[in-house]
């Protein structure tokens, strides 16, 4: 078990624990933060965007065609763009960072 | 109550207000209990998020159905619905609830006026919407200079157009508008599209014989003399640039909107409309609300849930609708169910 820093939509970052084999959209789910998450993990509607800190953008594996195709989708793309349903969390990935994309605020 | 001079009004058991798949069971449930349907949907098809969103993802939860498709459920259910004739009222939003005696009067944004004792609010995540630009300045310029969707193809010709975005829509009205329009530039984040590879082909072609320009960026900005676009800021690899343009059609997907049911005073927590678990029906006597957009103690959002509720709503709904008890019968043993069936 490891942590991830979340940075919601006011600038607050919080720490929110981390079970390898989870994607990163149900952590912060789970975790109670607000994040609309539509369509729930079915990589269809862009509404779990994130920015990906910098420095932990090469430790991802790269987006593959479906999330490119729902990133075309999302309010304010960057090169640092992801969608949390699709980042799998591991080990190495303790002490991921990720900014919330306005595209994930709830109604 | 006013009425506009010549509107009809159209008579129905049960309103529903979102035709995806717990509203489309809905109308099974109600044609078994002999109510007729009448559903309304922002979309220009029935199916909801399971045609939207995921219409060829697998669903492996549905009792009985070991896996079938977002489209393939629809399919069935479309199927199983039919012996009851459930009357589609498409590509428009229900906007207006009000009490009529005792019953309730539905208006949609395209002047559908339905009544019925039972308005049943079946919209799941909300109603789909155009994702707009979040660009300061955008809302002034809707409708004017700014379109999410094209109404007269006639009102784009002549003028400098700019289209966003890189699906299906982005596309065909770049192929659409590029032969009127005195220029056409499409805009997109990346050089690789969703849509049609047919289409991506046939705007590669326009780019390469001169006929209109491919810019590879994201909208930065909007440059405006009051409600007339004039130009629209790119910024890409290579920096940012001006293009000078009459118009900008964004084509950049749809997100869900819970939209003119907020204000029909219904309570809602967190979004969602509060029910009991008997009748799944909302602080105002005979609006009900079922599946996704509903939220009791214990609730799930599933789609097995939706069905639950569709059934036990109906029980209340035929009160209202015919001021008796429902009589309980078995689709297995009930001639009479059979009939209705056509089986």
């Amino acid at each position: 078990m490891g942590t991830i820093r979340v940075t919601d939509l006011e600038g607050v970052t919080h720490t929110v624990e981390a079970e390898p084999g989870r994607s990163v959209m149900e952590l912060i789910y789970d975790a109670g933060l607000p994040i609309k998450a539509a369509c729930f993990g079915c990589c269809s509607c862009s509404t779990c965007h994130v920015y990906v800190d910098p420095e932990w953008l090469d430790k991802l594996p790269p987006p593959g065609p479906d999330e490119e195709d729902i990133l075309d989708m999302t309010a304010e793309p960057r090169d640092t763009s992801r969608l949390s349903c699709q980042i799998t969390y591991n080990d190495a990935l303790d002490g991921l960072h990720v900014t919330l994309a306005e595209d994930t605020r709830p109604d | 109550m006013h009425e506009e001079p010549g509107t009809t009004v159209h008579d129905t058991d049960m309103i529903i207000v979102g035709a995806g798949p717990v509203g489309i069971f809905a109308v099974f449930e109600a044609g078994l209990l002999n109510m007729q349907c009448d559903l309304i949907d922002a979309l220009d098809r029935p199916g909801g998020q399971c045609t939207e969103l995921y219409p060829d993802k697998p669903i492996y939860d549905i009792p009985g159905v070991p896996v079938c498709t977002g489209q393939a459920l629809i399919d069935n259910l479309l199927k199983q619905a039919e012996p009851f004739s459930p009357r589609f009222h498409l590509s428009q939003v229900a906007e207006r609830l009000e009490a009529d005696g005792e019953r309730w009067r539905v208006t949609t944004s395209a002047g559908t006026v339905l009544r019925a004792p039972n308005v049943v609010i079946a919209a799941g995540g909300g109603s789909f919407v155009p994702k707009k630009v979040p660009l300061p300045g955008a809302e002034a310029l809707e409708g004017r200079s700014l379109f999410y969707a094209v109404r007269r193809q006639a009102d784009f010709a002549g003028k400098r157009l700019v289209i966003a975005g890189g699906g299906d829509s982005a596309l065909d009205w770049t192929l659409a508008l590029q032969p009127q329009a005195e220029r056409l530039t499409l805009v997109h984040r990346r050089d690789a599209f969703r849509a049609a590879p047919d289409s991506v082909e046939k705007m590669r072609r326009l780019v390469e014989a001169g006929a209109m320009d491919l810019v590879i960026g994201q909208i930065s900005a909007l440059h405006a003399d009051g409600t007339r676009l004039e130009a629209v800021s790119v910024r890409g690899s290579d920096g940012e640039r001006r293009i000078e343009c009459d118009a900008l059609l964004a084509f950049y997907g749809l997100t869900m909107k819970l939209g003119p049911i907020a204000d029909w005073g219904l309570e809602l927590k967190n979004n969602l409309i509060a029910v009991d678990t008997e009748k799944f029906e909302t602080n105002r006597r005979g609006v009900f609300a079922i599946g996704d957009i509903c939220t009791y103690p214990g609730k799930l959002k599933l789609i097995l849930s939706g069905f639950h509720e569709a059934a036990l709503m109906c029980q209340q709904a035929y009160r209202y609708a015919f001021g008796k008890d429902p009589a309980f019968r078995y689709t297995t043993s009930s001639s009479e169910l059979h009939k209705k069936l056509g089986v």
